[in-house]
This record gives C-alpha cells, structure tokens and sequence, in this order.
C-alpha cells in the first residue's frame, strides 16, 4: 500500500514532534536505516522489514544490537555497528517512524508449505508441547507491543531467526522464543516461515 | 539466594511430582515437557503474560480450581480455542500433577494496572456493591482474595485477563445448558457489574501479592 499525501504529511508532524531536529536531518537519519532496509523499510535481504512493525519491539531491538546481545552473524556484521552511535531519544524516533509505515508482504516462502505453517501457528502442536504462536502474535502476525510483528517478512529471515534460538544465539531474548524455537523440527520452521511471508 | 530459590523448588517439584506419580505413570520427563509448554505461555513461574490475548496467572492457584477449568475447556463447558487445544490430550494424572505443580509458585504479580483504580476496587472487594446488591468478592475469594478450593484466588491475577474475564462471563462460561457448573455462581455477580466497577476491582486484586 502506498503512503496518501496526507498521511505522509501526517506522519512528518509526527516524527518532528519526536525529534528535536527536525527537518533536513531527519530524513538523513532513515535514509542511514533504508539504505540497508529497502525502500520504504520494506526489507531488503539479508535485512528484515521495519515498515508496520511495533515500536516497542524496535526499541528493545535496537537496545539488544548496542548492547550486543543479539549476537548472530549478520547482527555484528551490520546492526552492532548502525547502532553504536544511536542515542535514545534517536532510536525513540526512528523506532517510532517505522512503526507508523503500512508493512508490505515478502511473497516469497513455499506455497506447499503455506497450510501447514498456518496450523502449527494458529493451532499449535499439543503433542510435541509447541505453544500456538497467535496467542502472543496475535492473529494476523500484527503483534503488540514488545511482541513483533512476524506476518509478511521474508522467508529467509524469519527461517534464520528460528534456528538461531536453537543454535544458543541472541540466548539473553525475553522468554520465551529461545525455548519455543528449539523445539521445531527443521520442516516447521520452514512452513510457518512461508505461511508467514504470505501473511498481510 | 538464586541457589536457595532454585533448590526450594526442586524440592517442591519433586514432591508434587512424586505424589502423582504413585498414582499411576507420569513420567518425570513427560511431566516437564509438558510443564515446560505451559510455562511457554503462561510465564516461566506461571506468573501469567501479557500477549496479543491475556493468558492468566496459574502461581499460587487453587488445585481444584485449575483441575475444574482444564476439564471444562475439554468438555467445551469453558469456550477457548486455545486451551481446548492445549488440555484435550492431557491425562487426569497429568492434569492433577500441573495444578499441584502451578500451586506452589510465588512470583511477584506483573502489575501494570491503573493504580488510580485501586482504592474503588478495594472498596467493591471488601464490601460489594450494596445498592446493586453485589455481594463482597471477598465473600468467596477470601479477604486476601488468595481463594479456597474450587473458589480461585485472584491475588496477582493479571488485570487485561479479569475485565475480559468478568465482561464476557456468560460467553465463555457454563456453555452446556443442561450442564450447570460451578459458573453459575459468578453470574448474579457479574450481571450487576459496570465496566468501570470491573476495571476497579480488576485493577485491585491484579496487585495482590
Ligand atoms: C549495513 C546494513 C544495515 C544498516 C545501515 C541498518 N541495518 Fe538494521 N539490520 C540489518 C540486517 C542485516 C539485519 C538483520 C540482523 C539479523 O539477521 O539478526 C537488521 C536488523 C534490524 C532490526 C531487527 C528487526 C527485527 O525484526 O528483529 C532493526 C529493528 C533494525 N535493523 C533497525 C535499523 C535501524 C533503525 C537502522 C538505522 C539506524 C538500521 N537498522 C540500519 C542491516 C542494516
Ligand atoms: C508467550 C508469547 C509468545 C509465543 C507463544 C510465541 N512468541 Fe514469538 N516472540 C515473542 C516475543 C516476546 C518476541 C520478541 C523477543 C525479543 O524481544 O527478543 C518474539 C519474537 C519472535 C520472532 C522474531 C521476529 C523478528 O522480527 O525478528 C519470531 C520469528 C517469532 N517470535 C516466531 C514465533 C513463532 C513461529 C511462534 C510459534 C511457534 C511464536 N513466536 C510463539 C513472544 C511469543
Ligand atoms: C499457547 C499458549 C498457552 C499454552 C501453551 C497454555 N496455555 Fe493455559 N491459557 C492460555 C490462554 C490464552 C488462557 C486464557 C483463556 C481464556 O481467556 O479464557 C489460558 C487459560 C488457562 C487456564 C484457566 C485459568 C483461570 O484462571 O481460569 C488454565 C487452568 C490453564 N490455562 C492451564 C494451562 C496448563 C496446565 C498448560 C500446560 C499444559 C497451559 N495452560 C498451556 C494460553 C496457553
Ligand atoms: C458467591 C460466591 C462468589 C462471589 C460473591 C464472587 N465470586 Fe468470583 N467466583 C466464584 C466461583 C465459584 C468462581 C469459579 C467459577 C468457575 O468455576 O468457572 C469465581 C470466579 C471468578 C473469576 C474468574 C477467575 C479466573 O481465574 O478466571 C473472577 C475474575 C472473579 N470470580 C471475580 C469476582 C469478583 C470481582 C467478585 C466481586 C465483585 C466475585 N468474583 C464475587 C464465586 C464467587
């Protein structure tokens, strides 16, 4: 969905009432983010989507990486360093920012295994003691809060994400992903990481 | 102190455990499985969480209380997709060893709740809503709302899941017509109760330890 003028207009005002430097700088400070998250922060691979998801996940994001206790690879090699300079009240901000954009579905998992991700995410699997997903994320994959949203980002981002719980990566996560995520077989991550590119 | 903590609850844990499984089998690593998936949601102390849908404290609740609503989640007396799914294939013993388990959990509530609120809830609490002839809570849930058997404690109860809970009373429970059951109780209650009378007393009991 494309951003209407007003809305834009809107959401300037917003974003100016939050920075104290608005106006020239502040389209440099995203600009410094979009460059790696795509036009429009709809995610640009390896980089996840921005665009729609919940600010206060954004934050304790952005927190983790300078922080470093999001730890995978891709984390040090390009958020330890975009976030080494962040003050709060910018990271306030652009988290902010990009939680006002409409989010815009990857498409890009494996239509086969679209069904059974829906079920293990709306469901669960009481069998094999996998919490259904849509209690926390709600049942869209919108999120809230400090819970993200996970409906429409890339397939090969949301797939790394659940198997580096269960490789001990970014182990510091407020509970419970790093549990819930080592207990999927290597089949589930990958349904539920295509169900959810496809989810809008 | 964390190492005192941790080997109190072993000591419970293997209690609760050792009593059920005399009953008959449970294996222990069944037993934590299973544990283990309940804490996923309901918090790793069952202090309860706050996710998209609310999932209530289990800490300190009432063993019976819990056994009643597993049951009725089976037997759809209770409507929630969720826990259906969850308490459907669980054993009777299974079901007695994690409400045993659930009870000797103490956390701190996870608080969060208008505290402006506090006072009128307290008052509702202790002494009902005379005019609308709603009786004291602390009639049933006891005066420190800890509760007593098949009457569940409500001290620490998450606030979001108690004005759910009392708003839509007659949609989610006894749903069996021909089937009263300890439901019914509630309802005269909640029938006179108005949402900012909710939101006071829910917000009240949220910060009982
Ligand atoms: C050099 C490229 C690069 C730049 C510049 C960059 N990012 Fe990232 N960002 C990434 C990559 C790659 C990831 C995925 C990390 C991973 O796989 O764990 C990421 C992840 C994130 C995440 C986590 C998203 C999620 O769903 O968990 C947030 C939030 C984020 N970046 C925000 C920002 C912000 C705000 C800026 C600007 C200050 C920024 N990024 C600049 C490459 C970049
Ligand atoms: C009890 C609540 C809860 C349940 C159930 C739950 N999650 Fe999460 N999830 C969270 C929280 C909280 C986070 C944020 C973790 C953090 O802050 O590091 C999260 C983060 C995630 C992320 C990272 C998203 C990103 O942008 O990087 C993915 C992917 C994810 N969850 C997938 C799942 C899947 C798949 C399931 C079901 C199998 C599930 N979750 C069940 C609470 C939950
Ligand atoms: C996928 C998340 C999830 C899992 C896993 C889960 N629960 Fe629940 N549970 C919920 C939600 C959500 C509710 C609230 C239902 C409602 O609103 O009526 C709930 C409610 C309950 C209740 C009713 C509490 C009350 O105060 O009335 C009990 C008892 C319960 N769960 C026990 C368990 C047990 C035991 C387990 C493990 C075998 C478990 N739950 C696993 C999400 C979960
Ligand atoms: C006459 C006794 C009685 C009175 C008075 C009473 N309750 Fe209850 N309450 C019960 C019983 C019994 C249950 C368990 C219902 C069931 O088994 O479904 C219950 C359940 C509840 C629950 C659900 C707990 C949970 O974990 O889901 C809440 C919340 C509650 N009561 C709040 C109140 C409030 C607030 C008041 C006062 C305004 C009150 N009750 C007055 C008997 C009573």
């Amino acid at each position: 969905m494309k951003l209407t003028r007003s809305r834009r207009a809107i959401l300037v005002i917003g974003f100016a009432a939050v920075f104290p430097w608005a106006g020239h700088a502040e389209s440099l400070a995203i600009r410094n983010c979009t460059w790696c998250h795509g036009v429009s922060a709809h995610g640009y691979s390896p980089a996840p989507g921005l665009a729609g998801q919940r600010r206060e996940y954004i934050q304790n994001q952005l927190k983790n990486f300078s922080e470093h206790t999001r730890d995978n690879p891709f984390s040090r090699l390009y958020m330890w360093g975009a976030t080494a300079n962040l003050s709060p009240a910018t990271a306030h901000g652009l988290a902010f920012y990009f939680s006002t954009l409409s989010p815009q579905a990857a498409n890009d998992g494996n239509r086969e295994l679209e069904a059974e991700g829906r079920s293990i995410y709306q469901l669960g699997m009481p069998d094999s003691n996998t919490a259904a997903c849509v209690v926390c994320h709600g049942p869209n994959a919108e999120g809230v809060g400090e819970i993200p949203r996970l409906g429409g980002l890339a397939y090969t981002y949301l797939k790394r994400r659940l198997e580096q719980w269960g490789e001990g990566y970014h182990a510091a996560a407020r509970p419970p992903m790093p549990r819930i995520a080592s207990k999927l077989s290597a089949n589930q991550i990958e349904a539920l990481a295509s169900y959810l590119s496809f989810v809008k | 102190m964390n190492l005192i903590k941790a080997t109190s609850r072993l000591v419970i844990l293997t209690i609760a455990f050792s009593s059920a499984a005399r009953a008959d089998a449970v294996s222990k690593q069944n037993f934590e499985a299973k544990i283990g998936y309940c804490q996923d949601c309901h918090g790793p102390s069952g202090q309860g969480y706050r996710g998209f849908y609310p999932i209530p404290r289990l800490a300190g609740q009432q063993t019976e209380y819990l056994e009643n609503q597993l049951r009725a989640f089976v037997e759809h007396r209770r409507t929630n997709n969720i826990m259906f799914n969850v308490a459907h294939n669980l054993s009777p013993t299974m079901i007695r060893a994690l409400a045993t388990n659930f009870r000797h959990f103490n956390p701190r509530p996870l608080g969060g709740a208008p505290k402006n609120l506090v006072a009128a809830g307290k008052k509702i609490f202790e002494d009902g809503v005379p005019s609308a002839n709603i009786v004291a809570c602390a009639a049933c849930h006891g005066p420190d709302a800890t509760g007593k058997d098949e009457f569940p404690r409500l001290a620490g109860q998450i606030y979001p899941y108690v004005v759910k809970t009392l708003s839509n009373w007659g949609k989610e429970r006894g749903q069996i017509p021909g089937k009263p059951d300890t439901s019914a109780v509630m309802q005269p209650v909640v029938h006179s109760l108005t949402k900012s009378q909710i939101e006071a007393v829910a917000a009240y009991v949220s910060y009982l330890r």
